[in-house]
C-alpha cells in the first residue's frame, strides 16, 4: 500500500495559479477520485501527484519520502500513472504495449527477466486482454484500447495507480467495464486509485472517497455518501440538482434540474 | 495492420542476415561495375597488388569510396529518419525538418562566397558544422517553454530555420555569380568525385552516432508512447530527446558532409521497415542500417546506367525513386 501526500503545494500556468498551499493525503488501499468543474485543476492535481507537472512551491510524498528526491525509476516501481487520451503508434501491439510497463524495472544488465514475463503475462489475464495480445491497438475498439493501457500500468506492478479521465471517450458498457477492473484491482490487490471522472454518480458508486475541487481548492472530502449534497453539486458545479440513493447500489444518485420532457407514469424496471 | 511481414525473431534475423549480404553484394558491384569496365582480375590486384595503372587509381581512388559512403550514408539517412520521424511524432520527418540540410547548405555557402572555401573536403566540415548548428539551434528553440520539447514545437522550429538558412543561400548564390559552380553541384547530393579522406573523417562519428542509436532503441521504445507516458514509466525523456539528437545530428549531419543533401532515403526505408518488422526501434536501427545503405547503393549503381555513359546525381534518383512513395504514404495518412 502507498501513501501519497501533497504538501502545501503550489502550481501555476504562467501567471494564473492553479493551486495556492494545497494539502492532500490519499490514503492508501483506497479508491479515491478528483471530481470537479472542467478547468478546475483536478487533472492538474493528479498530473502533479504523478510528477508529470512540477510544483512552483511544497511538495509531493511517497511512503514519507519527497518524490522530488527519489529516482524516476523508484517512483515508477511504486507508482503508475495513465495520463488521459494516450495515443500509441501505429502497429504497435497489445503485447508490445504491456511489456513497456516493465521499463521501471530494466537495466543495461538486466534486460528482460522471468519476473518481466510474468507480470506481463499476469496483465494480460487481469485485464482478459490474452486473446487479443498479437493485436494492433489501432484496430482495437476503445474500450479495448483502454484496457490495454490499464494493462500497461499493470505491469509496472506497482503499489498504486493514478488515472487522468479513464472513462472519457468510452460508451456506458465500456466505462463500466473499465471501472469494474479498477474496483476488482482495488478489492483483490488493495492497490491505491487515484482517478478523475467526469461521471458524479459513477464516482459515487466506485469511490471510497471523493475530492471536489473548485477553483484550485479542495472544496470537499470524504465518503460520497457523507459530503455530498445538493449544496456541494450547486457550489463545484454550478449546478441545481436533487441527489437521492441509487436504487440499486444505494450510493448518492444526483439527477440535474433542468429542462426535459416528463412522463407522467414512470416506467419503472 | 496486425501483423509485419516478418514475424518471428528467425524470420526477422534471417531477414537481416539477408539484407547484410545484399549490402555486401552491393558495395562489390559497386566498385565493380562503371563507365570504365575493369575485369574482376584487376580490381582484386588493385587491392593486393597496387601499381599506380589508371584501371587501380579507378578503383581504390574514386570506386571504392564511392561505394563506402554510398552505404554510410543510406545507412545514416535512414537511420536518423527513423528517430527523427519518433522524436517528432510526425512520419514524414527527415533531416530538414531539424534544418540540418539548409544549416549545412548556408555554411557552404557563406565559406565559398566570403572566405574562398572550395573542394569537396572543405565542404565536408563546413557541412558538418552548419548541421550541427542548426540542428541544436532547432533543438534549442524547440525546448523553449514549460513543457520542454514537443515535437510540434521542434517541427516548426525546424521548418522556421530551413525556411530562412534556404533563403540567405539562395540570395548569396544569386548575388555571388559564377563562383558558385562547385557549390550548386554539391546542392544536389551526389556519392561520386569524393576521396577517401571525406569518408575516413566522417565515418568514426557516424559508427559511434549509429552504436548510440542501437543502445538508445529501448527507450525509444518508450518514448514513443508519449512524454507522459514515458515519464510515468521512470524515463528521464530529456536526457533520452538530448541523446537522440546528438545521434540523429551526427548521422545525418555525417551524411550530408559527405554526399550532400540526398532525399527520401530517410523517409522511405523507415517506412518499409516498420512495414517489415514493425515498431520495435530494437528491429528498426539495424534495418534501417542495411537497407538504407542497399537502397543508396543500389540508387547509385543505377545512376550510372540511367543516361549512360553519362552519370546522373544519386540524389537526382532518390527523388526519382522518392517522390511518388512520399505521396503514396501521404495519401494513406502516414500510415505504413
Amino acid at each position: 500500500m502507498s501513501v501519497i501526500e501533497a504538501r502545501s503545494l503550489t502550481l501555476s500556468y504562467g501567471h494564473k495559479p492553479v493551486f495556492a498551499e494545497l494539502d492532500l493525503l490519499i490514503p492508501p488501499g483506497k479508491i479515491t477520485v478528483l471530481i470537479g468543474s472542467n478547468g478546475c485543476g483536478k487533472s492538474t492535481l493528479l498530473r502533479s501527484l504523478a510528477r508529470l507537472l512540477k510544483p512552483q512551491e511544497g511538495s509531493i510524498w511517497l511512503d514519507g519520502s519527497e518524490m522530488s528526491r527519489l529516482s524516476s525509476k523508484e517512483i515508477a516501481r511504486r507508482l503508475a500513472i495513465l495520463p488521459q487520451g494516450p495515443v500509441a503508434p501505429e502497429g504497435l501491439t497489445v503485447h508490445q504495449l504491456v511489456k513497456q510497463g516493465r521499463y521501471p524495472y530494466q537495466s543495461w544488465l538486466q534486460q528482460w527477466s522471468k519476473e518481466d514475463e510474468k507480470m506481463v503475462k499476469k496483465a494480460l489475464e487481469v485485464t482478459d486482454m490474452e486473446d487479443l495480445s498479437d493485436r494492433s491497438i489501432d484496430s482495437l475498439s476503445g474500450g479495448q484500447r483502454q484496457r490495454a493501457w490499464i494493462a500497461m500500468t499493470l505491469a509496472q506492478n506497482t503499489p498504486a495507480i493514478l488515472l487522468d479521465e479513464p472513462t472519457t471517450y468510452l460508451d456506458m458498457t465500456h466505462q463500466i467495464e473499465v471501472l469494474d477492473l479498477l474496483f476488482d484491482l482495488n478489492e483483490q490487490e488493495s492497490r491505491t486509485i487515484v482517478m478523475v471522472l467526469h461521471d458524479i454518480n459513477l464516482a459515487c458508486r466506485y469511490a471510497h472517497r471523493i475530492v471536489a475541487v473548485k477553483d484550485g481548492l479542495i472544496y470537499a472530502q470524504g465518503a460520497p455518501e457523507t459530503i455530498m449534497n445538493e449544496r456541494l453539486i450547486r457550489d463545484v458545479f454550478d449546478m441545481e440538482c436533487q441527489v437521492t440513493a441509487d436504487p440499486i447500489f444505494g450510493t448518492p444518485l444526483c439527477i440535474p434540474y433542468g429542462r426535459g420532457r416528463k412522463v407522467l407514469q414512470p416506467v419503472m424496471a | 495492420m496486425d501483423t509485419t511481414l516478418l514475424a518471428t525473431r528467425t524470420q526477422k534475423t534471417a531477414g537481416l542476415l539477408a539484407g547484410i549480404l545484399l549490402a555486401a553484394a552491393g558495395i562489390i558491384c559497386s566498385i565493380a561495375f562503371g563507365v570504365t569496365n575493369i575485369s574482376w582480375r584487376t580490381i582484386i590486384a588493385s587491392y593486393t597488388d597496387f601499381n599506380g595503372s589508371q584501371e587501380h587509381l579507378i578503383i581504390q581512388t574514386a570506386r571504392t569510396p564511392r561505394a563506402l559512403i554510398a552505404a554510410a550514408a543510406g545507412a545514416s539517412l535512414a537511420v536518423a529518419g527513423s528517430f527523427m520521424q519518433g522524436i517528432t511524432r510526425n512520419p514524414l520527418a527527415s533531416p530538414s525538418i531539424f534544418g540540418i540540410n539548409a544549416g549545412a547548405a548556408f555554411f557552404i555557402v557563406v565559406g565559398s562566397a566570403f572566405f574562398g572555401a572550395s573542394g569537396l573536403s572543405t565542404f565536408a566540415t563546413l557541412a558538418f558544422v552548419g548541421a550541427a548548428f542548426t540542428a541544436a539551434l532547432v533543438y534549442v528553440l524547440g525546448s523553449i517553454g514549460n513543457d520542454g520539447l514537443t515535437p510540434i514545437k521542434i517541427t516548426l522550429a525546424g521548418a522556421a530555420l530551413t525556411a530562412f538558412f534556404s533563403s540567405l543561400s539562395l540570395g548569396l548564390l544569386l548575388t555571388g555569380g559564377q563562383t558558385f559552380d562547385q557549390v550548386l553541384y554539391w546542392f544536389v547530393g551526389s556519392v561520386a568525385g569524393r576521396d577517401m579522406g571525406i569518408f575516413t573523417a566522417a565515418a568514426p562519428y557516424m559508427g559511434l552516432a549509429m552504436a548510440g542509436a542501437l543502445v538508445l532503441a529501448r527507450h525509444m521504445n518508450v518514448l514513443s508512447l508519449g512524454e507522459d507516458v514515458a515519464v510515468g514509466l521512470g524515463q528521464k525523456t530529456v536526457y533520452i530527446k538530448l541523446a537522440a539528437g546528438i545521434v540523429i545530428v551526427l548521422l545525418a549531419g555525417g551524411s550530408v558532409s559527405m554526399a550532400g543533401p540526398i532525399a527520401f532515403v530517410g523517409i522511405i526505408i523507415p517506412h518499409l521497415v516498420r512495414y517489415m518488422v514493425g515498431i520495435d526501434y530494437r528491429w528498426v536501427v539495424p534495418y534501417c542500417a542495411v537497407f538504407g545503405a542497399n537502397l543508396l547503393l543500389a540508387a547509385d549503381i543505377g545512376s550510372r546506367y540511367i543516361s549512360f555513359p553519362k552519370e546522373v546525381p544519386v540524389g537526382v534518383m532518390t527523388a526519382i525513386i522518392g517522390v511518388p512513395f512520399f505521396v503514396y504514404i501521404a495519401r494513406r495518412g502516414g500510415r505504413t
